[in-house]
């Protein structure tokens, strides 16, 4: 199945860029180069070693903004999920926080605090944050209040609540929010380079936008993409898998 | 003995059970029979430390001690099994008793040792019951309050999850327990006493122990 899903995936591959290389052919121009094109960039930025150190800038940002939004994030939106007080009290902030463009809260704490990686990160964090907690709300609502009073009853530990009752049923908005987050997060974080940082694959995007170099930007696009592809690969879906067996049956565990 | 005392309980502001009060000898079994949505369940929670907000307080506004003495240790059976469907059986008693071979002895008494493995969802409702049963009974409670356990389950199911309870709690000699159900064949197999409960709000409009009983007389009693 695995396997079928994956050829299915490698058609659908080889079809687009079948229909790229067509167009770019036909077209012949610098603004849309050939995927042959695309890929010699690559090489050219990987054996110059700009890539990867690029990569694995902007993935320290993304990986920071994303462990305190989703921690933060959570935090607020499991309160707000329990208690009706708090999502009063909260609820118009993160409305406010949810329509404010990203654009101008990367801006303002540019001004503010200057072009600073502390600045750079928290516009990340303040971007991303309201949408986890949205979702981690919605959790926290859809606690069961019968598995509640069960543990109540047979004296579970806060630690027991913590890791046997809470988290599972969490875990479902976890993923959500941490996907939807990975792929926000990562779009913003290339902004807030663009803007005000001086590395990171949002500074070569800003260097190549200035030659008007379109290979070596679909080449760093490519790249992140594929990093982001292999974390849901090899990161996400096993976790998902891992969590979800209880669900997909088999005998036993 | 234990003595448990309310002055009444309400939902949503509307009192669903006058006063009432329970005494228990060490080991006894009290069957609670009474209709559907007579507040037999909240009794049970009020019992258990749960739904307090249900209790009606004193004339003087203050609220009472439930209990004569201190609170004993409870053994919740509720309606449903109420089992961590994410956990393995094991893993789900484990939470209540961490020594694995107490817990396997126990999934042995249930005649559950097989699914030790196995998660709530692959399971009957029937074992899912035992299960619970089970995970009531590592608690080593002094009392144990059941709510229906036998709903739902087939007949020779409902006989053998029966013979359970005769045989794990109502046989043992100090623990006590309060059986609630609408089923009279439960009651008089299980019960030393019995109380049933009528009108509304609820009370107790008979209370006797279970020797002394004339079926026919508890038959007029449920129908009413």
């Amino acid at each position: 199945m695995a396997i079928g899903r994956m050829g299915d995936q490698v058609i659908a591959f080889v079809c687009l860029l079948s229909i790229w290389w067509v167009i770019a052919t036909l077209v012949s121009t610098p603004l849309l180069p050939a995927p042959a094109e695309v890929f010699s960039a690559l090489s050219k930025e990987w054996h110059e070693q700009r890539l990867l150190e690029s990569l694995m800038v902007t993935l320290r940002r993304v990986l920071i903004s994303f462990i305190f939004a989703m921690a933060l994030g959570g935090l607020l939106g499991v309160l707000m999920g329990r208690f009706r007080l708090v999502n009063r009290v909260l609820d118009p902030l993160l409305i406010i926080l949810l329509n404010i463009p990203a654009l101008v809260v990367i801006i303002l704490l540019y001004i503010w605090f200057g072009l600073i990686e502390v600045a750079a990160v928290a516009a990340v964090i303040i971007n991303k944050l309201p949408n986890v907690a949205v979702a981690l709300r919605e959790g926290g609502r859809m606690f069961d209040h019968e598995l509640d009073e069960m543990s109540i009853m047979y004296r579970f530990s806060f630690r027991q609540k913590l890791m046997h009752l809470w988290w599972p049923q969490l875990f479902p908005y976890i993923m959500i929010a941490t996907r939807s987050g990975l792929a926000l997060i990562w779009k913003i974080v290339l902004v807030v380079e663009l803007l005000g940082r001086s590395d990171g694959v949002g500074f070569q995007l800003h260097l190549a936008f200035q030659l008007f170099d379109v290979a070596t930007i679909l080449a760093y696009s490519f790249a992140f993409i594929l990093v982001v592809q292999l974390i849901e690969w090899f990161i996400l879906q096993p976790l998902d898998h891992n969590a979800s067996r209880w669900q997909k049956g088999g005998d036993n565990a | 003995m234990l003595e448990f005392t309310v002055e009444g309980l309400k939902l949503s502001d509307q009192k669903i059970l006058a006063a009432l009060k329970i005494q228990l000898n060490p080991g006894e079994t009290h069957c609670l029979l009474g209709p559907s949505g007579c507040g037999k369940t909240s009794l049970l929670n009020v019992m258990a430390g749960l739904q307090q907000e249900s209790i009606m307080t004193n004339t003087n506004g203050k609220s009472q001690n439930l209990w004569s003495q201190q609170k004993p240790d409870i053994g919740y059976l509720f309606q449903q099994p109420r089992l961590l469907p994410w956990r393995t059986i094991v893993q789900n008693l484990q939470l209540v008793e961490p020594n694995k071979e107490l817990v396997l002895r126990m999934l042995n008494e249930v005649r559950l040792q097989d699914y030790a493995d196995y998660y709530p969802a692959k399971i009957s409702l029937g074992m899912a019951r035992r299960v619970a049963l089970a995970r009531c009974l590592l608690l080593k409670p002094e009392l144990v309050l059941m709510d229906e356990p036998l709903t739902s389950l087939d007949l020779p199911t409902a006989r053998e999850m029966r013979k359970l309870i005769k045989r794990l709690v109502c046989d043992h000699p100090t623990r006590s327990m309060i059986y609630v159900t609408h089923n009279l064949d439960e009651a008089l197999e299980l019960g030393d006493t019995v109380s049933v409960l009528g009108n509304t709000p609820a009370e107790v409009i008979y209370s006797n122990s279970i020797d002394n009983v004339p079926r026919e007389e508890l038959e007029a009693l449920l129908k009413y």
